[in-house]
């Protein structure tokens, strides 16, 4: 994934960072190129070295091995203070002695802007965050909503070349993070700087970001358009911690033209050749819940291409816009379906006996030796 | 008129709830008053009735309330100069204490790691002796045959007829070193307290260490400078055992002639200077708690 950098480029880039805490390697040869520009979303769960890669970029930390390049200058061994990069930081870090004023004006006035000159961006910054009224406010006069703003407009006022989010948005609750998720959008698309967010919350990564980056255990395990790793993940990790998938063990008996087929334990399905990780021996069978239709058991009518038959329903949660079926094959695995609540649709009970099929453009195939709960624990955060 | 009557109905009920909450209150009150009534308000009224003594008494006769206020203008003139040296000392004292506490309690703060807890206990060490017996070590520790003299009179740049003992050096030495702890430890809680990544914070903001101290930490630090200059400051321009041990007839505090005076029978004289001194303290402290604005110091 490392990209020689070009001359003139503006973009941010890691090659090999590494940090090594003993023997443990938190971010472990790390390549990376974000575009400038870019709302950049490192998603991950807790430990997988996403804040001490951006604690690295910040250089709040000296990483072990490789480097960090921003516009074709290599800022490795720099000085935070001498970074043209700011933070919003996940405690906000306010400085609780100082008004909204001067926590925004620090920065300018640090880097020597006279105090007229400051007042007078600080004015914008606080009103382009929607908080000019409360200038002459203590930090803890503020809610936490309110906080999180001052510490954007603190960071933004800089103009650094990278802003640094590290999860600016977890101490809010959902309601909130919802609204401040759009504001964060907003805003990055009027100042136009490079953003990176780093967050374990998936749909929020989603949601904001142009590009996201999967990390696990210090590394990355699969980067693109929301859509796109979505739509297509290359590992059972991205495929779990991504959404929800159902990976069915199966092995790959040939390919005919564009299409892998792969022998299941009752049936053959078929996937598009691109859509396979690995395309020989044994391999996961993915499919996303809501892409999978339930049919009465033995029905012809209503086949989408690949099939899974004589399963049994043994459990239904009805969440509103969908019902969601947990689906057992007469494997004995458990397999999970969203069915849209269509008004003309027939709902089904425990018990009853189902086929699932699924179009095999939104089948994927990845490497058996991956472990397909990889991702999975990581739900509830 | 049915309108006026739901807006008075919930101010009604809370009214019991608030009178019991209240009566709780003045009970756990209740001990403290009384221990600040017997040993702090009826000694202060009566040593400032006693301030107002005719002097012309003594202890075997008896002593008449005649208002005399000029005890007051009479034990300020006469003790005018030791009331400044101990405002002085103390002065010296403190501001010793903040050169020598202030980066000791930063380095116990932040960067003491794992001996943290060792350094503190070394800071509270002394307090397992009596103030009077480590001023007697000192006593001997600064005297004319001792290591410490006799390595400075070999230094070049001083006389072979230096002396520690009974010079001022000495007391503003002793009273710095007995009061150093009572600067240190309430700077060190108020330094911990500070969240490190405020720092990390001033850093990314492009402040240099040097700066983020002067901008953060120090402001931050200021509630535990404030405690540690009045800890430090209020019992030194009163302490009259460092004088006594470690001074001279020339060094002689405002502790010491209110002890004097008060041994030698002259009560009005000792009370009107021990109020005068009390009155300066406190406006003294009054302006500097004001001009420090440290509002949240308590």
């Amino acid at each position: 994934m490392a990209e020689p950098v070009t001359a003139g480029s503006e973009d941010l880039v890691l090659a090999g960072l590494t940090k090594k805490y003993g023997d443990f390697a938190a971010v472990d040869a790390l390549d990376l190129t974000v575009p400038s520009g870019s709302f950049f979303a490192l998603l991950g769960p807790s430990g997988c070295g996403k804040t001490t890669t951006l604690r690295m970029v910040a250089g709040l930390e000296v990483p072990t091995a490789g480097t960090v390049t921003l516009a074709g200058e290599d800022i490795t061994r720099l000085k935070p203070y001498r970074r043209p990069v700011n933070t919003v930081f996940q405690s906000y870090a306010l400085f609780p002695h100082l008004t909204i004023r001067d926590n925004v004006a620090f920065g300018p006035r640090r880097k020597g802007v006279s105090k007229r000159e400051a007042a007078a961006e600080v004015n914008r910054m606080l009103d382009l965050v929607e908080l000019g009224e409360y200038a002459g406010r203590k930090p803890a006069q503020l809610s936490g909503g309110q906080q999180q703003r001052v510490a954007l407009a603190r960071a933004l006022i800089n103009h650094p070349q990278v802003l640094l989010l590290d999860e600016p948005l977890g101490a809010l609750d959902l309601k909130l993070r919802r609204q401040m998720q759009l504001e964060l959008k907003r805003i990055q698309i009027d100042v136009g700087l490079t953003f990176i967010h780093v967050t374990h919350d998936q749909e929020e990564a989603m949601t904001m970001a142009d590009t996201v980056a999967v990390m696990n255990q210090g590394r990355i395990e699969q980067m693109g358009a929301p859509e796109e790793l979505y739509d297509l993940p290359r590992t059972t990790f991205v495929a779990n911690f991504l959404g929800r998938s159902n990976l069915v063990a199966g092995s790959v008996t040939g390919t005919a033209g564009e299409e892998v087929s792969v022998q299941l334990d009752g049936g053959t399905v078929t996937a598009p050749v691109e859509r396979a990780a690995t395309a020989e021996g044994k391999v996961w069978v993915g499919v996303r819940p809501e892409k999978v239709h339930l049919k009465p058991a033995g029905d012809p009518a209503g086949g989408r291409g690949n099939e899974l038959r004589d399963a049994v329903v043994s459990d239904v949660s009805f969440a509103g816009v969908s019902t969601e079926y947990v689906v057992r094959l007469p494997s004995g695995q458990e397999l999970m379906v969203f069915e849209q609540n269509h008004t003309s649709q027939r709902r089904l009970h425990s018990g009853d006996r189902v086929d699932l099929t699924w179009a095999p453009e939104h089948t994927f195939l990845l490497d058996a030796a991956q472990d397909a709960s990889a991702g999975t624990q990581f739900d509830d955060e | 008129m049915a309108h006026v009557v739901p807006t008075e109905i919930p101010d009604a009920p809370p009214a019991p709830e608030q009178q019991r909450r209240g009566l709780a209150g003045y009970l756990l009150l209740t001990p403290g008053s009384l221990w600040l009534a017997v040993f702090f308000i009826v000694p202060t009224v009566s040593l400032v009735a006693t301030s107002l003594y005719d002097p012309s008494g003594s202890l075997e006769f008896g002593y008449q309330m005649t208002g005399h206020v000029q005890n007051y203008p009479h034990a300020i003139a006469e003790y005018w100069d030791p009331i400044v040296r101990s405002l002085q000392y103390a002065l010296i004292a403190t501001v010793a204490c903040m050169i020598l506490g202030y980066p000791l309690a930063y380095a116990i703060a932040f960067k003491a790691g794992r001996y943290k807890t060792i350094l503190l206990v070394a800071v509270i060490a002394p307090f397992f002796t009596s103030f009077l017996v480590r001023t007697l070590a000192w006593q001997y520790l600064l005297g004319d045959n001792e290591w410490v003299v006799t390595f400075l009179r070999w230094l070049p740049f001083t006389g072979a007829e230096l002396q520690l003992i009974n010079t001022p050096v000495a007391v503003v030495a002793g009273l710095t070193y007995n009061f150093l702890p009572f600067f240190v430890l309430p700077l060190y809680a108020s330094l911990e307290k500070i969240d490190h990544r405020l720092l990390e914070a001033a850093g990314d903001l492009y402040a240099s260490p040097f700066r983020g101290f002067l901008k953060v930490t120090l402001p931050l630090s200021m509630p535990g400078v404030v405690a540690g200059t009045l800890l430090t400051f209020i019992p030194a321009a009163g302490d009259y055992i460092n004088d006594e041990l470690l001074g001279s007839p020339k060094t002689r505090m405002v502790g010491n002639e209110i002890q004097s005076l008060f041994y030698a029978g002259d009560y009005p004289t000792a009370s009107a200077l021990s109020v005068a001194l009390m009155v300066t303290i406190v406006l003294l402290v009054a302006v500097y708690v004001w001009r420090a604005g440290t509002d949240e110091l308590v």
